[in-house]
């Protein structure tokens, strides 16, 4: 009998809450990792393109290329190709901790081209008024470019994070856990429409709480 | 001071700056003028080594700018401030954090700034304005921000990049007296590039046309407009449209030669020659050194010998020429960069300075039928 088998709404929450943990843990370790790498990735690339403080073509254009492959990449295939790498890293395929590496791969080179998009909205002039005022170029990228892009950035880490709890989802189905695995193991495969439910309204929820939170913030930061 | 040598600047094959000279002396503000294209943001960012020069010096008390490693080069240009056009604020910064800027460059420490912040903040009237941010701010006050920011580290050149582009020109009128009182107080050598010769007029000492990437003509503000009807003097002192001549040997030119001409010239030319003169058109106004300079169309009522009215008007201190038809077109080329309100700028400053002439002239012509 197919459709007998829906867990009851009073035990979806103790399937559930594990779920959005694990989920949670997964979005927040690989957030870490990639505003680390990404940040710093997405200043040198705009800083060594033409407009940038440090115009160097050859850099520019190979971490350009490189960011573009991490970005060319279905997230499903990238998990499979990087299956080698992740088991060299990790020591296993499988779980939480290999979920994360894929996720990283493609989170970063997203991130990087988020933060080169709001670092290059800064008119010239502004940097210009930093190096003609006698600053380095580490002090140009810190009280100009960080400060001035940050609204553009922070809404950049919403996108970010909502792309990343979409890849959690996807990861979860090859067995990482988190309301991606809970949706397809119980929800799809065993037709539990309580749990599938369940799943979507938190996913759902949870997008919706990131966006408007993200662009809260987003407006305080504007003056 | 600043003494800018040489300078040439090329991108590849198309060259920019060609052998640009010109020096600015401490407590004076030396303008330079030219149409868009003319080179005038290039040797700007020249001056103040956002680009490196391809030849030449730049000479800013005493210590050459263009050789210093770029280690040197960043506690040197320390020495030049330099305001930007439309102020170039940080959006995200308080105006008092603009201002500290260069000091937090320096890391001069937060108390020090503080005091210094404040100091500057006061100087250009915009205290009370500290914690504001730059979207909260008019275009003249964030322009008076950016002068303050400009002079945090105490240059000694000041350089001033169209500081007064999209302003109105009542704002305009209260940033150029601000940059004459800095300039006056603080002994800053200015280099001021705009477009807007109502701008040099009203407060450079000194002006340089460029063209082309060459200073091409140069001189204090005061003897250019007075002693020569060279383009840069008719862009400085544009004469503005009379009506077509209807005989147009009765129509002269006339300028200025000398500060201390006396307003009455009018009625008493008109009583030595014993003709009405109207006045068509002019544009006289109060410069820099408090001395008169002004252009004005006249016509000559009566038929006279060319030599007695140039000598009437010589006399006077007025260099007077017989004009064809092309009064209208004198001086226009240069000032075409500049913007639409320019022209009743200049309408309304000659007509507080001298709001009689018209009048004068109509009672005048009364007054010489009468006796005849």
């Amino acid at each position: 009998m197919i459709l007998a088998t829906a867990t009851p709404w009073s035990g979806v929450s103790s399937l559930l809450l594990p779920a959005l943990g694990q989920t949670a843990a997964m979005v927040g370790i690989v957030m870490a990792i990639v505003v680390a790498l990404g940040l710093p990735l997405g200043l040198l690339i705009f800083n060594t393109s033409p407009r940038g403080l440090t115009p160097h073509p050859t850099v520019h254009a190979s971490i350009s290329w490189i960011a573009n492959l991490g970005r060319s990449l279905p997230f499903l295939v990238l998990m499979a190709t990087v299956i080698p790498f992740t088991q060299l890293v990790v020591n296993t395929t499988i779980g939480i901790k290999a979920a994360i590496i894929p996720m990283s791969l493609a989170g970063i080179p997203f991130f990087a081209r988020l933060v080169e998009n709001a670092v290059r909205e800064i008119p010239r002039t502004r940097l210009d008024v930093g190096i003609a005022s006698g600053a380095s170029v580490l002090q140009v990228i810190r009280t100009v470019q960080l400060t001035e892009a940050l609204p553009g950035i922070v809404a950049g880490l919403s996108l970010n994070v909502i792309a990343m709890i979409e890849y959690s989802a996807i990861a979860g189905a090859i067995g990482a856990g988190g309301l991606g695995y809970l949706a397809v193991n119980y929800g799809y495969e065993q037709f539990d429409s309580h749990i599938m439910i369940s799943c979507i309204v938190v996913l759902v929820l949870i997008v919706q709480i990131v966006q408007f939170g993200g662009d809260r913030i987003v407006r305080s930061l504007t003056h | 001071m600043i003494e800018v040598t040489a300078l040439t600047k090329r991108y590849g094959s198309l060259t920019v700056l060609d052998g640009v000279d010109f020096a600015v002396q401490a407590g004076e503000i030396a303008a330079v003028v030219g149409p868009s294209g003319a080179g005038k943001s290039t040797l700007a960012r020249c001056i103040n080594l956002l680009e490196k020069p391809t030849s030449g010096s730049i000479l800013v008390d005493g210590k050459d700018l263009t050789r210093l490693s770029r280690r040197e080069l960043r506690s040197a240009r320390r020495a030049i401030g330099t305001v930007f056009q439309s102020a170039s604020l940080l959006q995200r910064m308080t105006a008092a954090e603009n201002v500290a800027l260069p000091l937090r460059f320096l890391n001069i420490s937060h108390a020090e700034r503080l005091g210094r912040v404040r100091e500057l903040l006061d100087r250009v009237g915009m205290l009370h304005r500290a914690n504001h941010y730059p979207s909260q701010l008019s275009g003249g006050q964030q322009q008076r921000i950016g002068l303050a920011r400009g002079l945090a580290l105490k240059p000694s050149v000041l350089l001033a990049d169209e500081p007064t582009s999209g302003l109105d020109p009542q704002t305009t009128a209260s940033i150029l007296k601000l940059l004459a009182e800095l300039r006056d107080e603080l002994r800053v050598a200015v280099v001021l590039i705009t477009h807007e010769m109502d701008v040099v007029r009203s407060v450079a000492d000194s002006v340089a046309r460029l063209h082309e990437g060459k200073i091409i003509e140069r001189g204090p503000v005061a003897e250019v407009v007075r002693s020569s009807d060279s383009e840069l003097a008719r862009a400085l002192l544009p004469l503005p449209p009379a009506p077509a001549p209807r005989n147009e040997h009765e129509i002269w030119q006339l300028r200025y030669e000398r500060p201390d001409v006396n307003p009455a010239w009018l009625t008493s030319i008109g009583r030595e020659l014993d003709t009405d003169i109207s006045v068509l058109a002019g544009l006289i106004e109060t410069i820099d050194d408090g001395g008169a300079a002004g252009r004005v169309t006249v016509r000559i009522e009566r038929p006279l010998a060319a030599a007695a009215v140039r000598a009437a008007f010589a006399s006077r201190g007025i260099h007077a020429t017989q004009a064809g038809g092309d009064a209208t077109q004198m001086g226009d080329s240069l000032t075409q960069a500049g913007n639409g309100t320019e022209r009743s700028d200049h309408a309304q400053a000659a007509d507080a300075l001298e709001p009689t002439a018209p009048e004068a002239a109509a009672s005048r012509a009364a007054l010489v039928r009468s006796a005849a």
